[in-house]
Order: C-alpha cells, then structure tokens, then sequence
C-alpha cells in the first residue's frame, strides 16, 4: 500500500471476509445439515450444528445409503484407489516419456510428441461414445484397470518434466556418461531425486483431478462394486418420488470433500506450485 | 513471465507454457540437449506406455467419432452407410441443437463474467492487505478442491424447493423459487454453482499477477497524485491484462467441458433443456437416445471448439496482447 487510508483498508478488509463467507456458506450448511436428523432439516433449515454427528457418520460409513449397495466406506476405498492410480500412472509415464524425448535421439521422436501434445485437445467430453466403446472391447467395464488407464495420458505433465529436463545442466549426464554409467541409473540416481518439487507439485495437482473424475466412472460402473463416492452421491440424490436421505447425503458429501480439500490447505505451497510455476 | 507458469495448469485445461511451443512445437532444434546417451531400443520402451495409452484412448476414439458423423446406422444397428456431411447438416438445422448451442454461449459466459469479476475483486483486495493477504488466500483458494458434481449438490441442497434454506428465504421475500420448473432459475443457479468453485482459480491467478506488477509503478503514480482507482485502471488492469485474457479462454473451457458434473447434479438439462448445455448434450444423445451418428457429429463439432480455443490461447493471447 503505498498511502494510508483507513477507510480503504477497512473495505479492503470487509469485502475479503465477505467473500470467504460467502464462498464457505454452502459447505457450512452442508456440514450443519449432516449432524440433524432428517425431520430437522426437513423442518427448521438448522443453521447451528446438532448432536447427530457420529450417528450419521458411522451410519454413511458403515451401513450405506439406503438405493445405493454400498456403504461410503467403499465408495471412499474406490475413489481413493482411483485417484492414487491416476496419480501415480500419469507421474510414471509422463516422467519416462519426457525422459526419452529429452535425453535421446531417435526416429518419430517428434512425431510422438506431437501425439502426446493432441491429448490436451482431446478430453473425454468430446469423445464420450467411442471411448467408452474401446473400454467395453478391452473388458475394462466395472474395473479398476477401467478407472484407471483411460485417464493417465498427460500431456501436461510430461511437458512439464520435459521442461525440467531441460534445465538440468548438461555436465550431470557428461560426467555420468565418463562413468560409465548407463541411462537408466542416470534416470533414478539424479534425474528423479532432482525432480522431487515438481513431482511434489504434480503430484497434489493430479490427486485432485483423479478424485474429482466423475463423467468417466459415471459411464463405465454399473456394479455398485466400483462406484466412486462421487457417483455414489448422484445415485443417492436420484430417489424419484422418495424422500432423499439428506443427513446422509450431507455426510457422504464432506466426507467427498475432505481429501482433496485437506490436500490443498496442508500442501498448499505445492498446490499453488503446480498451479502457477513451472519456470525454473 | 506470467505466460512461463502455466505448464502445470491442472489437467483437462489446455494449456501450457510459452517455452513449450517455441522450444519443442515450432522450433523444434533450438532447445535440444547437447549431450544425449546412445541406445537404440532404449527410447521407444520409454514411449511406450504413454503412446499406448495415447493411441488406445485417445486417437483411436476421436478418429472412430470423427468416421462415425459421416455414417448413418440403420434402426437395427447392422448395417451403415456413408452420408457425407448429413449428420452435421442434420445436427446444425435441428432447433433443439441451436438452442443447446445458445444454451452453452450464454452459460459460458455468464459463468466467465462472474467467477472473473469476483475473483479479481477478490484478489485486488488480499494483494492490498499485505500481511494478511497469505491467510485470505487460505481461505479463498481452497473451494477448487471441491469436483463439480459435489458443487452442484452442495448448491442443489441449499436451493432445493423443499428442504433449501435459500429457497425457503426467497419465497419469503416474494420469490417463487422452484428451479425444477422454472428454466431462468435453474440456469442462475448452475452458473452460480460452476462459477463458485473456478473464483478460486482464477483469484489465484489474479493473485500471482498482481504480486508481479513492479511496485515502483503503483509508487510513481501515487506520487503524480493518481488514487487508487485511477492507478488500477491505468496501471494494474492493463498489465494484468495477458492473465485476464488466459483466464478467459481457461473459464470459457471450463463452462464449456468441465461443468457436465454440474449440470447432471442439479439440472439434469432442464426444465424443458433451459441448461441442457452441448456436453450433456452428447452424453445424453449418444447414452439415452443411442443416436450414434448425430452424437458423432455433436462430438466432431465440441473438437473443432476444444481445438480453436488451444489454437487461440497460443497463437493469439500469448503474442498479440503483451504490454
């Protein structure tokens, strides 16, 4: 600030506690809603929360909604399995990828680059029918290969790799070379070690994105078996002409909040890392 | 530098940095390494995995869509036929098409206005509290962590005709809110959803560029006796104008692909396909009415804007609008 001016300063103030407020409002209800009982929320929209806490807890938990087959427990398991499997697949490819493209020359290098550069282009929204007939083809409908696999092309993450890679100074993989090391141990002894900040990074970035999939499990689970808590919840709100069990919902729903929010206000140097900063 | 960061933009945003296009895309040779091990199997094993993956899930499908718009299958299923271009004369004269394509332009952009306007306000203000500004963004950044669809549910609970507390305190002030029937309300409300949670990216990106505006600007033109208002609108907004215009394309991408979530929690399309926007579109066209054809065609149509919009974030953005 460059003058003082203490009414600017309260208004700068004021409007930034508003827009916290009002940005934390909806998850605030959400939270009250989960500890009542579904006639108190039904009844008196409660704005402070109840004594229901544990009981709705350990009933989403352990028993499950009542139209959807599993229990919340599982469903966390799933999203939980799904979102490290993409985590750690498009860290492990990508690392690779970006690897060879740097650090070798070889026939269609650029042509696979270019490849990998397409996928950016490509989400699933706009190829929903064929993809989803590719899954069916290879048996990977109501898997968790089916989770997984589909979503680990990044061509995002192997860019930022590659351009990692590229700053690395030359005189490291020289003197490895006189060693006579071979490409490999030059990849795990320093390479990866180097990388650690932007796999940090990534890594934050990418458990987000896993643990949020939603149109992609929507269209390849069927069996209750697999669902994601995300689907889980859709299906619990889909009650037709019943009356939905909103204290449950509620509870499903926090419990599908808290990895990731957790994730990013605990890692939040690497969330905003991953985020904005690539240049090194 | 603000173009340089953008490499790690979360996945689904087609973005990335400027040295990505001008060091491997255009000029291929000039950012190569000098050193580099010999092997002649080596790389392609490598390659390998992310290729497959590539092939498999996303060039095959996309090059299986684009074949299928040009195919009409028979009611059975057994037979097709090519119709050249029939499926998309047959996609760009159905009003229901039109109006879903209308339906997305105004979602789209209503959802960019808000969440811009919010999250610059928002950011302009933590940038101003100095000390603070570390703990607001704690406490503003953090709601992108929330996926759409829950997003969608958390605002479906709170305007929910018959146990929503908004809803409740609207029809005491005379609103007859009731979302399911009323198509202006339920488009309000799934651009306040989606909007809500993407405040969060772009005041972190608001954040960053304002923090990168040399304070030796803001000073001089304090002491020329410029206020505050004055010296944002002829000093910060232009300079952060090259962000502004990323997160434009990024939140027009956004509406456009990520909200399906959104919508299929709170709208499901409707009432009457009042928000039935172009991807819940495709999705319910090709996976309720199975017509594989004109999904086809909608999903060929969704590339060519996936791809314009990439095309316009490097080509346009990063050169044309530099201070």
């Amino acid at each position: 600030m460059v003058e003082h001016r203490p009414v600017l300063t309260f208004v700068t103030h004021a409007t930034l506690i508003m827009g916290a407020l009002v940005l934390a409002f909806p998850i605030y209800v959400t939270f009250v809603a989960s500890t009542h009982t579904l006639e108190e929320i039904a009844k008196s929209f409660p704005l402070l929360p109840g004594r229901h806490l544990i009981e709705n807890y350990l009933q989403a938990l352990t028993v499950g909604p009542q139209n959807v087959g599993a229990t919340v427990g599982t469903m966390m398991l799933n999203s939980l399995v799904m979102a490290l499997g993409i985590t750690f697949g498009k860290i492990t490819i990508s690392l690779l990828a970006a690897f060879a493209i740097v650090y070798f020359r070889f026939r269609l290098r650029m042509v696979f680059f270019w490849m990998i550069f397409i996928t950016l282009m490509l989400p699933v929204e706009v190829r929903i029918l064929p993809t989803y007939k590719v899954a069916a083809d290879l048996g990977m409908l109501d898997s968790r290969s089916g989770l997984i696999f589909p979503l680990i092309a990044s061509a995002t993450a192997t860019f930022l790799f590659r351009q990692f890679f590229m700053t690395v100074p030359d005189e490291l993989c020289e003197a490895h070379r006189i060693d006579g090391g071979s490409p490999m141990q030059f990849f795990f002894d320093i390479l990866m070690p180097m990388s650690r900040t932007s796999i940090a990074a990534l890594f934050v970035i990418l458990f987000i994105y896993g643990w949020n999939q939603y149109l992609w499990p929507l269209l390849i689970t069927s069996d209750e078996k697999y669902y994601t808590l995300l689907i889980g919840i859709k299906r619990m709100l889909d009650v037709g002409e019943g009356q939905a069990e909103w204290q449950i919902i509620m509870a499903s729903t926090i419990l599908a909040m808290l990895p990731p929010v957790l994730v990013v206000i605990f890692m939040q140097k690497q969330f905003v890392r991953g985020m904005t900063e690539t240049e090194k | 530098m603000l173009w340089e960061r953008q490499a790690a933009a979360p996945e689904n945003y087609p973005t990335y940095g400027r040295h990505d296009r001008a060091g491997c895309l255009s000029c291929g040779s000039t950012m190569e390494k000098r050193v580099v091990f010999k092997n002649r199997i080596l790389p392609y094993i490598l390659v390998a995995p992310q290729i497959a993956i590539t092939v498999v899930f996303f060039i095959w499908p996309a090059s299986q869509a684009l074949v299928q718009s040009f195919l009409q299958e028979d009611a059975f299923g057994t037979s097709s036929a090519f119709v050249w271009f029939d499926n998309f004369v047959g996609i760009f004269t159905s009003p229901e098409y039109l109006h879903s394509f209308h339906v997305t332009l105004v979602f789209s952009i209503s959802v960019a206005g808000l969440a811009l306007s919010v999250a610059l306000l928002l950011a302009v203000m933590a940038d101003r509290a100095l000390r603070s500004a570390t703990v607001y963004k704690t406490l503003i950044i953090w709601p992108y962590a929330v996926a759409p669809v829950v997003a969608g549910v958390l605002w479906y609970f709170l305007f929910n005709p018959t146990v929503g507390m908004m809803a409740f305190f609207l029809k005491k002030v005379g609103v007859n809110w009731n979302h399911t029937l009323n198509g202006t309300q339920a488009m309000t409300l799934v651009i306040i959803a989606a909007a809500w949670r993407e405040v969060s990216y772009n005041f972190l990106f608001f954040l960053a560029g304002l923090q990168s505006i040399p304070h030796s600007f803001i000073e001089a033109a304090a002491i020329d006796g410029a206020g505050p208002w004055r010296r944002f609108w002829t000093i910060v907004f232009p300079l952060l104008s090259p962000t502004m215009f990323f997160l434009i394309v990024v939140n027009i991408v956004y509406a456009f692909f990520d909200t399906f979530g959104v919508i299929h929690a709170l709208t499901r399309g409707g009432p009457y396909y009042a928000t039935n926007i172009l991807v819940y579109k495709v999705f319910n066209d090709g996976f309720i009415n199975l017509d594989l054809g004109g999904s086809a065609a909608q999903s060929v149509v969704l590339m060519i804007v996936v791809i314009t919009l990439t095309v316009v974030q490097f080509r346009f953005i990063e050169r044309k609008v530099h201070y």
